[in-house]
């Protein structure tokens, strides 16, 4: 069986791009970076947008490097189903490139916050929580000051009917509570997936947590789920 | 024709602003009293040219509603003024 193939965009500025290469690696993946001025993503059976600063936050979290010359590629890899995963900055990245709707705010709290935080799993429908069980708890840890999702009203009733809403903040047994909320996102929302379930934007850092000699392992999932996916497109 | 535009982005106002709302929590503790609904933006000052003024405007309008501010968040408004050129 080929081994799937993640390419892990670097921006300048980009700083979690190691450690999403380690844990794939460590998972089983091929992974290699790729610079955000090349427009080639031909082999690839996932793509990933890492944590970081990108342009140093400059203008908006996410705002210059929607307009690098790697996301155009991005964006024709996801319209053609492509597994597209963005971690924290890569989600601010995401949202202003308007592969996800919505936009991560200032946190509530005025605090930077770098906690292990829990989320609830509330689909496995989708490629990145297929391995994963409905109402399963993560503890995985969270490094950001703009982490509080936010979106209008019409989109956030269209996110929860569509249930794209894929991780909520919540408190260790699973209980969504305001307390639960590290940033104060809308609905508690930590992660969501795209209108064709191909792309996540999620806050937390799953590649932080996927060795149990650091940090634990439930980030493990995620990664396992995609990579699934991806061997059976490979396939055919 | 040359022209300096100051752009000002701000929070649109149904949105929360903490960092303004902390600053309006912080003046009166300095002796700062009467400020109220203080908000943050920020301010994106540019030298630009273009034919006229009409297109000058167009150009920075597309400008802020693509790229430098995110209308999901932000509104903006702008002056500017000719330094080159005939008005």
């Amino acid at each position: 069986m080929t081994k799937p193939q993640v390419g892990v965009v670097v921006f300048p500025g980009s700083n979690c791009e190691q450690d999403v290469v380690h844990a794939f690696r460590y998972l089983g993946a091929e992974a290699r970076y790729i610079w955000h001025h090349e427009t080639d993503v031909a082999g690839f059976d996932v793509l990933v947008l890492p944590g970081g600063f990108a342009y140093g936050d400059y203008l908006r979290t996410g705002a210059i490097a929607a307009f690098s010359p790697i996301m155009d590629s991005v964006r024709a890899f996801a319209e053609e189903g492509g597994p597209v995963i963005g971690i924290c900055n890569g989600f601010q990245i995401l949202c202003e490139a308007g592969l996800l709707p919505g936009v991560l705010r200032r946190n509530t709290g005025l605090k930077f916050r770098c906690i292990p935080i829990q989320v609830r799993i509330e689909t496995t429908a989708s490629p990145f929580t297929s391995s994963a069980v409905e109402g399963q708890v993560l503890e995985i840890p969270i490094n950001h000051f703009e982490g509080n999702y936010f979106c209008d009203e019409e989109t956030l009733t269209v996110l929860e009917r569509d249930r794209r809403i894929v991780f909520r903040y919540c408190s260790p047994d699973g209980e969504v509570t305001a307390r639960a909320n590290p940033n104060g996102a809308l609905a508690n929302i930590a992660g969501i997936i795209s209108e064709a379930g191909n792309v996540l934007g999620m806050m937390p850092h799953p590649e932080r947590a996927i060795d149990p000699e650091v940090g634990g392992t439930d980030g493990e999932v995620i990664f396992r789920s995609v990579m699934a996916a991806s061997s059976l497109v490979t396939q055919g | 024709m040359k022209f300096e535009v100051a752009i000002d982005v701000m929070p649109r106002r149904e949105i929360s602003d903490p960092q303004g709302q902390t600053i309006e929590r912080a003046l009166p503790t300095l002796g700062f009293e009467g400020f109220e609904s203080v908000r943050v933006g920020k301010r994106i000052a540019v030298v630009m040219e273009a034919e006229t003024e009409a297109q000058a405007r167009e150009v920075i309008e597309q400008a802020c509603q693509r790229f430098l501010t995110n209308p999901q968040i932000e509104h903006f408004s702008y002056s500017l003024t000719v330094t080159q050129g005939t008005a």
